[in-house]
């Protein structure tokens, strides 16, 4: 794949990339041919903008649309791929593009293609509040969610916890004491393993055992000892 | 196949006497229950609208049952997770009956993120004669009553009340594309974009999850789940479908976690009509188990495929839904119509399959014949009672009088979901805000 990850797009790169990006806008004049017809080089260049658009605005979204963004950001792998068939990308690319890329538009365009590819997945991850190098939350959050205030080294935090991607994870709790989460307690649901998944990774799943209170215990205890015949728990199946 | 159709329109917004439709009324799902007699529909605002056929009578044998409206209730309300600062849409995604066991009904209802059961009876007696209470209901003063009666049970007027069971909530962190009861009638199965859980009916606080295709690092997430079912008679066997086109078939017997599949089905790409859409194209909006329980059909954005549980290397059958559209996918990209999930059923025999697409159109297929029909389900071209004419588009060259051409279709009337009774020849369709009812015609 050709695709950088991690890689924070710098300030020069994006100067080239608006530039890249204002020479395909002819695309949007309604006089051209359908982009069908148009040389695949070029078309490959408008449909990848259209699909950068189509991506900005799903990330933009407070909660996006997973599956368009997957099938969008898919597409414009396709499209990445096509456009740059003679380059050889790196696996980590590093800007500007490989030399030899005879036109200039593509070589710059490349630079930009990486460039942009890898921010705005890095916005995906932000989302997901994945990132396991630890990023300051406090650029290019989408609108919506909250990144103003959030407590430096967050990144370390969701590496205790299993990869949930929910805010709700157990690494969290300490950071939101006085706030009222009793809505989303749950003894015998943990937010950390979702449910009882016996998976591989029974370590950061299991750290929060059911709780069980004390009229169950008191009625496994009974089972146990022999005096009570086993029966449908208290409390279950109201 | 001539199938001569007797239509009926009903309304679903009749309650309003509104002529523009409101996004709320918005139909997002169709289903029928086991014996057909009941037909529920879930819309964007959150409410569910049954139906309920009604008893066909020996004096008017020409009007076979039609389906009259039962209940109406507000299934899910819109939340606000603060938390994450998010609104939660109310809109239903799915809705899916059980099998009746009493007097009651029963239905499972989801949104985005909380599954509901719902039970839907009737109350036609009620009691008379309290003795604490008078004939209003205002309590009595003890010292006043000197005698005793017992209260006794007086018919009254039908009354269809829905009442919410149990609610399923916080097990879903992405969005709640199925549901889908079990043959063992305790368990049942929701998928969202990338897991799947096995809930039992009698447990609110508590879900096994069964599959999970979350990947370790976001960034390297390819493929979401975009359909999942449960096998109609084994109930170890599920489906579920993704957006890279594959369906892997899973059995809960042979691991807890059923991440690695029993079968993966998929069909070689054709590179002949490969594209930059390839992947979007491929990508299944919806899985049926056929009722035999041996084919599934799948729904992909131009075609509708039939696959052998036997046969994992590419499906039995593949029907084209409106293949005219896919030298346009550029401009379908552009208005995002190439991301629209269209639904897929069988009808009671599995001999036909039907499912939706633009224009108010709705394609059906004879498996055994081959043939296919357009129709059309909207108010202008059809009047109740009046026979369903067969629709053409036509592709290129010279339009015959009644085709129109695919530039003229219009793409913001879309057919995403309808349901075919499992025993006879009547279907629903939901048009945006309007559902039809389409039956065979009594000679």
């Amino acid at each position: 794949m050709m695709l950088s990850k991690g890689l924070k797009r710098k300030r020069e790169e994006e100067e080239e990339e608006k530039e890249a990006l204002a020479v395909d806008a002819w695309w949007l004049d309604p006089s051209h041919p359908a982009v069908a017809q148009a040389p695949p080089a070029v078309a490959s260049s408008s449909l990848f903008d259209l699909s950068v658009l189509k991506l900005r605005h799903s990330l933009r979204q407070s909660e996006p649309d997973l599956r368009h963004l997957v099938l969008v950001v898919n597409t414009l792998r396709r499209i990445q791929a096509s456009m740059a068939p003679a380059a050889a990308l790196p696996p980590v690319p590093s800007p500007p593009a490989a030399p030899g890329v005879a036109d200039p538009l593509l070589a710059s365009s490349d630079a930009a293609l990486s460039a942009s590819m890898a921010s705005l997945l890095e916005d995906l991850s932000h989302i997901e509040g994945l990132s396991q190098a630890p990023q300051p939350l406090a650029d290019e959050g989408p609108p919506g969610r909250p990144t103003g205030g959030a407590p430096p080294g967050l990144g370390a935090l969701d590496l205790l916890g299993p990869a949930t991607g929910c805010l709700l994870d157990d690494g969290l709790e300490g950071l939101f004491e006085d706030i009222d989460t009793s809505m989303y307690d749950s003894e015998l649901w943990a937010p950390a393993s979702e449910g009882l998944k016996p998976g591989p990774e029974g370590g950061p799943g299991k750290e929060e055992a059911p709780e069980l209170d004390e009229a169950e215990l008191d009625y496994l205890m009974d089972v146990l000892v022999g005096t009570q015949a086993l029966e449908r728990p208290p409390g279950l199946g109201r | 196949m001539e199938e001569d159709i007797d239509t009926r329109k009903i309304n679903n917004s009749f309650l309003r006497d509104h002529s523009y439709a409101t996004e709320a009324d918005i139909i997002s799902t169709v289903e029928f229950n086991h014996t057909g007699e009941l037909l529920a529909t879930g819309d964007k605002g959150g409410r569910v609208v049954i139906f309920q056929r009604e008893q066909e009578s020996k004096n008017q044998v020409h009007r076979r049952g039609e389906y009259n409206v039962y209940s109406t209730f507000q299934s899910h309300e819109p939340e606000f997770d603060y938390l994450k600062s998010l609104e939660i849409e109310e809109k239903i995604n799915k809705i899916r009956w059980l099998p009746q066991q009493n007097a009651a009904y029963f239905l499972l209802s989801t949104n985005d993120k909380t599954v509901k059961l719902w039970k839907v009876s009737e109350r036609d007696k009620r009691p008379e004669g309290y003795n604490l209470k008078d004939e209003e209901g205002r309590l009595r003063d003890p010292a006043t009553i000197t005698t005793l009666r017992v209260p006794v049970l007086r018919p009254m007027d039908l009354m269809v009340e829905a009442t919410p069971r149990r609610v399923f909530a916080n097990a879903h962190t992405y969005h709640i594309n199925s549901i889908s009861v079990n043959s063992d009638y305790e368990t049942y199965m929701s998928a969202d974009d990338l897991r799947i859980n096995l809930w039992n009916f009698e447990i609110t606080n508590q879900s096994f999850n069964i599959v999970d295709i979350k990947p370790a690092n976001m960034e390297e997430l390819t493929e979401v789940i975009t359909a999942a079912e449960f096998h109609p008679h084994h109930c170890n066997t599920f489906v579920y479908s993704s957006s890279k086109g594959t369906i892997r078939l899973c059995d809960m017997r042979a691991s807890a976690l059923c991440d690695r599949h029993t079968k993966f089905f998929e069909e070689p790409e054709d590179p002949s009509n490969r594209s930059f859409f390839s992947e979007i194209i491929s990508s299944i909006s919806d899985v049926k188990f056929s009722h035999s329980g041996r084919y599934i059909m799948t729904r992909d954005y131009l075609t509708v495929k039939v696959w052998d549980l036997n046969m994992e290397n590419r499906p039995m059958e593949t029907y084209q839904v409106h293949d005219y559209l896919r030298s346009k996918l550029c401009s379908l990209y552009e208005n995002d119509c190439i991301f629209d999930k269209f639904e897929c059923v069988w009808n009671g025999s599995d001999s036909v399959i039907m499912t939706g697409s633009y224009n108010n159109f709705f394609r059906m297929f004879d498996r055994n014949t081959k043939r296919d029909v357009t129709l059309e389900a909207s108010r202008e071209n059809s009047k109740p009672r009046a026979i369903l004419k067969p629709r053409k588009v036509c592709v290129g060259g010279k339009r015959r009088k009644d085709e129109i051409s695919v530039d003229s279709l219009d793409f913001s009337k879309k057919i995403l979901h309808t349901a075919w009774h499992p025993s006879e020849n009547i279907i629903a369709v939901a048009a945006t805000n309007n559902l039809y009812i389409f039956q065979d015609k009594v000679n």
